[in-house]
């Protein structure tokens, strides 16, 4: 059990953040405009350079090997409506780590998308 | 068209192609690979075979293509977007997987099912009516110290 929810909060925890990671080397990086594949291999380039693309990544890796690991040991019904607690999580991190403005209307959205998850997978045939 | 505007279109565009991409990578993988027998023995030519078998897969293609395409829509949305923006807004994979499901592998979808997807949509809606990038251009993130980390 304590494996369990070792497990399910760094997915829940860990795989966001390794998001919220990237999301920060791509905003030093500024507005992509170049969408073509010259372009966008620059793009690469340069935020390959960057630590938290990479730290990213690297939790990113780690969450879906843990969540894998969750998977062998829980229903997928069960695992998948716990993961969407990473909205929540986003939500959280997006103000305090990445500076964003978390209005009302946002954070009602990001409840009721984690209901609405919940329900698919409460409702799945 | 205004800046604002024109960031909110940008935004809607990328999304909409993560949207379409992720679950289409997804089930083009999934039929990809489930038409693969796996090899019987550990033997090299075996295995050899079967990745070639699976290299020559035009389903496994157009499955990683549209990864790729997912994977390069996710982080350059990200670039300018606010991730509590985006990350709640790809919720609405669920819902082009239960279309996909029901449409292309002829699934039974609930009741249930369909009110989940509902409840997803309302609260994208709402995610929707925020302003997609609410730090002011040129976007600092906060400092962290100094470091590779920056």
């Amino acid at each position: 059990m304590t494996t369990q929810i070792a497990l399910l909060i760094f997915i829940v925890v860990g795989g966001t953040f390794g998001e919220m990671c990237v999301t920060r080397a791509m905003k030093i990086i500024g507005e992509v405009k170049d969408f073509t594949p010259r372009g966008l291999l620059r793009t690469g380039r340069r935020a390959f350079k960057i630590g938290w693309m990479w730290l990213g990544f690297f939790l990113m890796a780690l969450s879906y090997f843990a969540l894998l690991g969750m998977l062998a040991r829980a229903d997928v019904s069960f695992v998948i409506p716990v993961t969407s607690l990473g909205y929540v999580v986003g939500a959280i991190g997006g103000r305090w780590f990445l500076g964003e403005d978390v209005s009302y209307h946002r954070w009602i959205g990001v409840l009721l998308v984690c209901f609405g998850v919940y329900l698919i997978f409460v409702g799945r045939s | 068209m205004g800046v604002a505007g024109h960031l909110r279109l940008k935004t809607y565009a990328l999304i909409a192609l993560l949207i379409l991409f992720g679950p289409f990578g997804d089930l083009l993988m999934s039929k990809g690979m489930r038409g693969i027998a796996i090899p019987a023995s550990l033997r090299i030519g075996a295995i050899a075979h079967y990745v070639y078998l699976v290299f020559t897969s035009p389903l496994v293609w157009c499955g990683t293509f549209c990864m790729i395409g997912f994977f390069v829509c996710y982080i350059s949305v990200l670039s300018w977007a606010d991730y509590s923006y985006v990350q709640p807004a790809t919720a609405l994979t669920y819902g082009a997987v239960a279309l996909l499901g029901k449409y292309i592998l002829g699934d039974k979808i609930t009741f249930l099912h369909w009110m989940g997807i509902l409840v997803v949509c309302v609260g994208v809606a709402f995610i929707g009516y925020t302003s997609p990038a609410t730090a002011e251009p040129p976007f600092s993130p906060p400092p962290l110290g100094e470091g590779p980390l920056r």
